[in-house]
């Protein structure tokens, strides 16, 4: 049995108004790569933010090897000392120093520092874990790869026996990939305890020992690698037991389903994103839908249809017709709508009034010099604000003091006003009250049977089964498989994402 | 009786005072007016505007007033620029006085070839003023691609033109300090026979055709979009980029007219103080209209009202007497009181300071 070097017992940690973490236990030992899986919201990085000093717990005990007691973390720092070291997707690193100063920088006591003797220290650890670069290298001129394992050679010289990789392969290329994960079986070799959080399942059957699956703030349960097939995993992720039969009826069977007119028609398109190129068709009246966990390229495939990430290969067609479009302008003049993923982010206009955020992209439409008068966007306002029953003080407003949900509502008024043949909607449902999504779903279901034809993406599977007639199912940046009819049951979606074969 | 009536009058103010005091408009707009009655108090004819003749007999009005909106003119007509710039870049220009020195030695060179005396103009005024604004433009266009296309931080790309900007000028002008004829100074003083001086009535100009930009074009939307949240403005059709650009373009324009404001006033130009500092003049007068340096949403009004009440605070300190050299950290001094009391923590502090006084008075009276 090997030596457990981390222990966390019933971690509890709640926000305002949502419980992050509910009862969670997690236990690393010596030399071993611990995935820790999760769709989003699952409560991955709030556990690692605890394990790390940036959230105080709010009940729950953390042992670390060699100290009997459990130990308080109140911050970064103190994660540090204790050994416990992050190394995050975006590199924390200064770009504009050297290697060997990346590599010391912070650590050293002397008042006049000794570079030589630095270097030829940095020299060693490069060396010792085969990283592919000079000490006197300046950071940047380094891929990213390298920067990544920089990072992670800094934390191991920093005596750390628990190093934590939050999702260091999503900027890295499969030969680079390949690098890190040598580096990672070194390290193990040496007995440090790796937590790997990922959302490529790939990889973590490439490289890790256990698997701990969270969901919803809740432990799920741990497994070892070899008992755990992917199809299973993936059902542990989503909250699904496998052949659980209790099949969400398809209400939404539209009648016009076989209606051959295709809106949009994508042939081998490719994009900046790194999407693999993919071919879609989606028809007037009809939804499709695009499955898959998160990062596997959804919300990229539909970018890519409306311009919003550069094109760089492939046709599409709208209603039969050849379009070139490279920014979303063309796009909306084409009839396309685009409701983000990101609401905070990508959506809102959070200082505008509700008013503005709703005539927004028609307005755009229409043109610089030809805004509509006061009086017309308080009726386009007041018109969209009583149909999809937004709740507001006034259309005056600002959209950022609205809740999530009627945030939402106003962002698809605005799609709405724009009157689209073809409507994406990437994630409307997420982080918004269970009223609501049911009214967004709805809303979808007669959008489509009055013509429009719809894209609808969600990570909550019954959704996806209960509005779309079509799936896309994707994995790692590919589309994998494609399910209609009576294919479309949770399990097969599983088995599809999981890269299990499509007939069960 | 009385004492109800009184309460309910101190209740009533109370309550006027605080609704008053939330508006965005009420620093501003509060701080002009008192700046107004120092100067009314120190000169009780300090408002009166009367009708003289300058010297050569033609009807002028006299008056510290229109001394006021006269000087104020190239400060609120480059004020309106800069808060477009803020509002989209959320950064500021500081290269404006710089390039008012380029347009102003691009006129004078229009206007007098290579003589530094000419007794007449050498090209018409008409194409003076197109080709300074020409010059401004290209200035404000040359700023706006280091900021929208190469995403320079604007403090950092308008430094170069403001570093660089007075020689310029100074090389328009072939190195010379040419003065123009008398006629060119029509524009900057009074065009004979017509009462009102001529740059009051180019800042009418000035701010009509703003508002009227502003009603009737959605410079205004997009502008407050892209400044607010540039991600979701260009998932929404709008071009963050064009847009940055295009408000720095017309504060090139601005700069080009106040140039040819500026140096008709006197029809010469001295590339290397002419309009000394203006740009910190500017960017305090977009501040004092209660609009956040940080960009997004602005109040162009407020912004005109802050650069009419930066020019009063520079004239009573003139009319004070006040040292020159010294005018600089008095001004300092009143402009840290007013930014510090339009931070949020001041202003509900101050809020809830004057509702309570005015209570505490209340209730003072009602024992008395």
């Amino acid at each position: 049995m090997q030596n457990t070097v981390l222990t966390m017992q019933n971690i509890y940690k709640s926000f305002p108004g949502v419980r992050a973490l509910h009862n969670v236990d997690f236990t690393l030992r010596e030399g071993e790569i611990h995935a820790l899986m999760g769709e989003n919201g699952a409560g991955k990085s709030t556990l690692i933010k605890v394990l790390t000093g940036v959230y105080a717990k709010d009940a729950g005990e953390i042992y670390m090897k060699g100290t009997g007691k459990p130990v308080h973390i109140k911050s970064p720092q103190e994660a540090q000392r204790l050994g416990i070291s992050t190394v995050y997707q975006e590199i924390t690193l200064c770009p504009n120093l050297t290697v060997a100063e990346n590599l010391f920088i912070g650590r050293t006591d002397d008042l006049f520092v000794d570079w030589k003797k630095y270097n030829s220290r940095a020299e060693r650890i490069l060396g010792g874990l085969k990283i592919p670069t000079k000490p006197t290298k300046q950071l940047s001129n380094c891929s990213i790869a390298v920067q990544q394992m920089v990072a992670i050679a800094r934390a191991v010289d920093m005596d750390c026996k628990v190093l934590i990789l939050d999702e260091p392969t999503s900027s890295l290329d499969e030969q680079e990939v390949a690098k890190l994960f040598t580096l990672m079986r070194e390290l193990k070799g040496r007995g440090v305890g790796i937590i790997f959080v990922t959302h490529f399942l790939d990889q973590v059957y490439e490289v890790c020992d256990k698997i701990t699956v969270l969901r919803n703030g809740e432990l799920v349960g741990e497994y070892q690698i070899k008992d755990l097939p992917r199809v299973e995993l993936v059902a542990k992720m989503m909250g699904k037991e496998l052949g659980d039969l209790a099949e969400i009826h398809n209400e939404a069977q539209p009648s016009i389903m076989n209606s051959k007119e295709a809106i949009i028609e994508a042939e081998e398109l490719t994009s900046t994103s790194g999407i693999k190129p993919f071919n879609f068709a989606s028809h007037k009246g009809e939804v499709t839908g695009f499955a898959g966990l998160l990062g596997s390229g959804r919300s990229e495939c539909v970018r890519a249809i409306y311009g919003a990430d550069k094109v760089l290969k492939g046709k599409l067609r709208i209603k039969g017709e050849n379009v070139n479009i490279t920014t979303p302008i063309k796009a909306m003049k084409k009839g396309i709508g685009y409701l983000s993923e990101d609401r905070k982010r990508d959506g809102i206009i959070g200082d505008l009034s509700v008013r503005e955020n709703i005539i927004l992209a028609l307005q755009v439409m229409r043109g610089f010099f030809r805004p509509f008068t006061k009086t017309q966007a308080q009726a386009f306002a007041d018109e969209y604000i009583s149909l999809l029953g937004i709740k507001t003080a006034s259309a005056d407003t600002p959209i950022s003091s609205l809740s999530g949900g009627n945030q939402q509502k106003v962002i698809l008024a605005r799609w709405l006003l724009t009157h689209p043949d073809y409507l994406i909607l990437d994630e409307p449902t997420r982080g918004i009250d269970i009223g609501t999504k049911v009214e967004i779903q709805k809303l979808v279901l007669k959008l489509a049977s009055e013509g429009m034809s719809i894209t609808f993406i969600s990570s909550e599977i019954e959704e996806m089964l209960r509005t779309c007639s079509r799936l896309i199912v994707m994995r790692d940046l590919h589309v994998v498989g494609e399910l209609k009819g009576d294919d479309m049951t949770q399990d097969k979606i599983m088995y599809t994402i999981a890269g299990g074969s499509n007939s069960k | 009786m009385t004492r109800n009536n009184n309460k309910l009058d101190t209740d009533r103010f109370a309550s006027v005072l605080k609704a008053l005091s939330r508006h965005r408009m009420f620093i501003p707009i509060a701080f002009l007016a008192f700046l107004l009655l120092i100067n009314v108090f120190i000169n009780p004819s300090f408002l009166r505007v009367s009708l003289g003749r300058d010297s050569t007999g033609s009807p002028v009005l006299i008056g510290n007033l229109i001394n006021i909106l006269n000087n104020a003119t190239e400060l609120v007509i480059l004020t309106i620029g800069m808060t477009l710039v803020t509002a989209s870049s959320r950064g500021q220009d500081i290269s404006i006085g710089a390039t008012v020195s380029i347009v102003g030695g691009v006129i004078m060179r229009v206007l007098c070839g290579n003589e530094t005396q000419p007794t007449q103009l050498h090209a018409p005024i008409l194409v003076a003023l197109l080709l300074g604004c020409l010059a401004g433009i290209a200035c404000g266009a040359f700023n706006g691609i280091l900021v929208s296309k190469f995403n320079i931080q604007p403090m950092v790309a308008t430094l170069i033109l403001f570093t660089a900007g007075r020689s310029i000028g100074s090389m328009a002008m072939g190195g010379l300090k040419p003065k123009a004829a008398a006629s060119f100074g029509y524009y900057g003083n009074f065009i004979p026979g017509f009462p009102v001086p001529t740059p009051i009535l180019i800042t009418i100009g000035a701010i009509v055709v703003t508002l009227f930009a502003l009603k009737r074009t959605n410079l205004s939307l997009y502008t407050r979009a892209v400044g607010i949240n540039d991600k979701a403005s260009s998932l929404n059709g709008l071009n963050p980029a064009l847009i940055k650009f295009l408000t720095f373009v017309i504060l090139g324009l601005c700069v080009g007219i106040a140039g040819f404001v500026q140096s008709s006033r006197v029809q010469t130009v001295n590339p290397y103080t002419i309009v000394p500092s203006i740009e910190m003049d500017v960017i305090l007068a977009v501040a004092l209209g209660g609009n956040s340096l940080g960009g997004g949403k602005f109040n162009m009004t407020g912004s005109i009202v802050g650069a009419y009440t930066i020019q009063t605070l520079t004239s009573m300190l003139t009319t004070l007497n006040v040292n020159t050299n010294a005018v600089p950290v008095f001004k300092a001094v009143i402009i840290i009181i007013l930014v510090a009391i339009q931070t949020p923590m001041l202003k509900s502090l101050f809020v809830k300071k004057v509702t309570l006084s005015n209570l505490t008075a209340g209730a003072g009276k009602e024992r008395g």
